[in-house]
């Protein structure tokens, strides 16, 4: 079990670095009027047939070899339905796959949100081929983030450089920061 | 609002410097095992350890940090794997961002394996 919603994203989005996606779209948004929190995970991979697709929730289908369970999806699916919000995962092949999850806000079962800026970071800067594009909105307040935006700027000078990599990381907090005021979601 | 200005002053400082670009073959890899299991025993932050600890040791440009999926240890998560050429593979399991700390004081400043953590006990 992950004990933040970050992790989650974390790990849902590396089924989308291993279907081999050269863009993963990643967004999360409170909107506190309607108590929902959404969390949007897309990618261009390989995605799946309908076979994969109606197992993919079960914890005991995986595709791996090294162990018989996979509990990814599994955990994020449980995290957003006991805290009374939705999931679902639509996906085609050779298209991608589009994993949403809602969440109520003020549910007491809801995990935090947990640090998104470390998940954001660590994604983008071990995934050097792959684009992101991070979405994080709290009602009217929002901000992206484009890779391909700062890959164009960069000029062929790598994320993983340790400059660019704190860059990122202090690109990500302090949008953040701006965004929710410093409030733990 | 951080500025983009900030990133284009950083390309220009790192362009002036001739291979940043390691070459992955002949360096030490540290590879950090970020699948459901180690992510939920508490990989991320011990591959920030790495990162950071890494960078600030000024050893970018020698040490690829790395992640990889499931190994199928899945109980001795988190582990950190570290190869470098013509040495044999060492493991570390059950990792927290302190021992890590060490593990880059030791083994990758110094090239002593902290062998009290490379075996469950």
């Amino acid at each position: 079990m992950m004990t933040e919603l970050s992790l989650n994203v974390l790990d849902v989005a590396q089924n989308s670095v291993k279907a081999k996606a050269s863009l993963i779209e990643i967004s999360v948004r409170s909107d506190f009027e309607k108590d929902l929190m959404t969390i949007v995970i897309a990618d261009n991979g390989c995605g799946m047939d309908e076979q994969q697709l109606a197992a993919v929730c079960d914890p005991f289908y995986t595709t791996r070899t090294t162990r018989k369970v996979g509990l990814g999806v599994s955990f994020f699916k449980l995290a957003a339905e006991s805290a009374g919000g939705e999931f679902s995962i639509t996906s085609e092949k050779g298209v991608g796959t589009t994993v949403t999850a809602s969440f109520q806000i003020s549910n007491i079962d809801r995990m935090p949100l947990g640090d998104m800026t470390a998940t954001m970071h660590s994604l983008i800067t071990l995934n050097a081929d792959i684009d992101f594009v991070y979405n994080y909105r709290v009602d009217d307040k929002e901000f992206t983030l484009d890779t391909r935006e700062f890959r164009e700027i960069l000029e062929g000078v790598p994320f993983d450089v340790p400059e660019v990599s704190q860059y990122i990381k202090e690109y990500l907090s302090s949008n953040k920061e701006e965004v929710d005021s410093g409030k733990i979601l | 609002m951080k500025s983009l200005e900030e990133l284009k002053a950083i390309r220009e400082k790192m362009q002036g410097k001739v291979g940043f670009r390691k070459e992955d073959a002949e360096g030490m890899r540290v590879v950090v095992g970020m699948a459901t299991c180690g992510i939920a025993a508490g990989a991320r932050p011990v591959l920030n350890a790495f990162v950071d600890g890494v960078a600030e040791a000024g050893l970018g440009d020698k040490i690829t940090v790395t992640q990889t999926g499931c190994i199928g240890l899945c109980q001795y998560e988190p582990i950190v794997e570290i190869t470098e050429p013509g040495k044999d593979k060492v493991t570390y399991v059950k990792m927290t961002p302190d021992k890590a700390k060490e593990v880059i004081e030791k083994h990758l400043k110094n090239g002593q394996v902290v062998a009290e953590y490379t075996s469950v006990k």
